[in-house]
């Protein structure tokens, strides 16, 4: 395990209203890079809300008014005048259910490829077929490349999600829930792909059940009504947490 | 119990006769087009021109108005849809408030609800105040355009809106501009009622006659620049039909015949793009 200090996103007083209801309340977290970090906490207090803060993918809804400062390796993502786009490049995001783009299985894996990088033909296939092998979905898909990514089923369109996503290159991949639509060996291969994928990218997984934090987590942070309860290194929280509403949490006693 | 199972049936009732309301219409009205305009349907006239007396019960074809209705009906449809697919695409909430996009829908629907003889009225204003003194292609297309820019634009706006945000949100992570997304995942997703909107303004942009009437005149020959004046399907049938001759107006059922021809063979063509459009779509 990568334990190097680096922090990669850090929260500052950030604060979200939707249609004036706070929805995060003065957040100030560490996300330690090449880690993976989980945002635990009940259904509605905010996880996926700070998910969609880091990639600035939030203020695409109506109504949202952001406030404070989101640092991602020492810029202020918030601040005017930078290109969002880019920002949003350095993360890929894998959501509740797979959305696959609307094209066959290798335009989306080389979508990203297109947009961002010039490659050559033979490029583009070789690092297709990297990705698709990341994920551990070219055995299935090599023979149907030029299929409909719809006809996959949702745990290989989850990968091929995540396929998508890396080949863009980006720092961090924010998952949020991605196996809550899978059937628990889909949702088996997902959980050891993302233990993979954090040697090479700072992985933050929002998810809802506590058996799965404590799997795979190097880091938490919970969440609580739009509050950060508690954070710190998974071991700490979990075996020695210090918060009495962590505590409850934990023991199911609040949900 | 008893009052349930008659609600039931009623409904059913009420629901088949529409069915037959509707498709016995349409029946009827092909049958009568076909009945009428086949014996006076042939290979001259449709390979033909208007002579002089075509009107009057002499020779000729009307070549020149199927021609005509496809050099106004074919460019309008491609500039509405032009147009249209901007104003839709601008409409949606990744470019626009959405206060100011559903007041610009309201607006389109008044649009789409005003008469066609008024486009054509509005249109003829233009003409004489810059002196035109005949109709002219251009004006017949422009009048036609503006006829169809809310019809297509709605449609395409509505399609582009069931695109789910789940979708949007994957191309704007892997660093898509809002163009990018608008034309290159949006846009795929929302084909098919992309495809079915233009036939929508075509459909509406060939069959009308007020809009022309105004502003496309006539003629017997093929119109050789934009500004010469056309005749066309629509305004044909409307000439033909007020002429007294029993055989004159027979001649309108087969115009009306081509006509229907022209609107089923794009439909058939719309269903096979559709249909191949839709290969991708993400449900």
């Amino acid at each position: 395990m990568n334990k190097s200090n680096t922090i990669q996103i850090e929260t500052k007083t950030l604060n979200v209203t939707i249609h004036n209801n706070p929805v995060l309340k003065n957040i100030d977290i560490q996300i330690p890079a090449k880690q993976l970090t989980a945002i635990i906490g009940p259904s509605g207090c905010g996880k996926t809300t700070l998910l969609k803060s880091f990639n600035r993918l939030l203020e695409i809804q109506d109504g949202i008014k952001i406030q404070g400062e989101i640092v991602v390796d020492g810029i202020n993502i918030m601040s005017s005048g930078l290109n969002v786009p880019d920002i949003r490049k350095k993360m890929g995001l894998i959501s509740q259910k797979p959305y696959p783009l609307p094209m066959s299985i290798f335009e989306n894996v080389a979508y990203g490829l297109r947009i961002h990088h010039d490659k050559n033909a033979k490029e583009l296939a070789e690092a297709v077929q990297n990705c698709l092998q990341e994920v551990g979905l070219w055995n299935e898909v090599k023979d149907r490349m030029h299929d409909p990514a719809s006809r996959l089923s949702v745990g290989q369109q989850q990968r091929l999600c995540l396929a998508r996503a890396i080949a863009v290159q980006p720092e961090v991949i924010l998952c949020d829930e991605p196996t809550s639509a899978l059937d628990p060996i889909a949702a088996q291969q997902i959980e050891k792909l993302l233990l993979k994928l954090k040697k090479d990218f700072t992985v933050i997984l929002v998810t809802h059940t506590l058996r799965q934090a404590k799997r795979v987590a190097d880091h938490v942070i919970f969440l609580y009504f739009g509050k950060v309860i508690e954070q710190g290194p998974a071991a700490e929280f979990f075996n020695n947490p210090k918060n009495p509403e962590t505590k409850a949490y934990l023991a199911g006693e609040i949900s | 119990m008893n009052r349930r199972n008659l609600e039931e049936k009623i409904f059913l009732g009420l629901m088949l006769a529409s069915v037959f309301i509707v498709m016995g219409s349409l029946i009827l009205i092909v049958t009568v087009i076909v009945l009428n305009g086949a014996p006076s349907l042939s290979i001259e006239i449709l390979t033909q021109t208007s002579e002089g007396g075509f009107y009057l019960g002499a020779g000729g074809g009307f070549l020149n108005a199927i021609v005509g209705s496809l050099l106004l009906a074919l460019p309008a449809t491609g500039l509405a849809f032009l147009i249209g697919i901007a104003i839709a695409l601008y409409l949606q909430k990744d470019f626009l408030k959405p206060g100011i996009a559903n007041f610009i829908r309201i607006c389109l629907d008044i649009l789409w609800g005003v008469p066609s003889v008024v486009y054509g009225v509005f249109c003829l204003t233009i003409m004489i105040a810059i002196g035109m003194t005949g109709g002219s292609l251009l004006f017949g297309i422009i009048a036609l355009t503006l006829l169809e820019i809310p019809i297509i634009t709605r449609s395409i706006d509505e399609s582009i809106k069931m695109v789910p945000s789940g979708l949007k949100e994957s191309a704007y992570s892997l660093g898509s501009s809002k163009f990018e997304t608008a034309a290159k995942v949006v846009r795929r997703q929302a084909m098919p009622g992309i495809i079915a909107g233009v036939l929508l303004g075509f459909g509406r942009g060939i069959g009308d006659a007020a809009s022309i009437l105004l502003t496309v005149g006539d003629s017997n020959y093929f119109p050789s620049s934009i500004s010469d004046q056309t005749a066309a399907l629509p305004t044909m049938i409307l000439n033909l039909v007020s002429m007294p001759d029993q055989v004159v107006q027979n001649k309108a059922y087969a115009v009306a015949f081509v006509l229907l021809m022209i609107v089923l063979l794009i439909s058939i063509i719309t269903r096979y793009l559709t249909k191949k459009s839709s290969k991708y779509i993400i449900k």
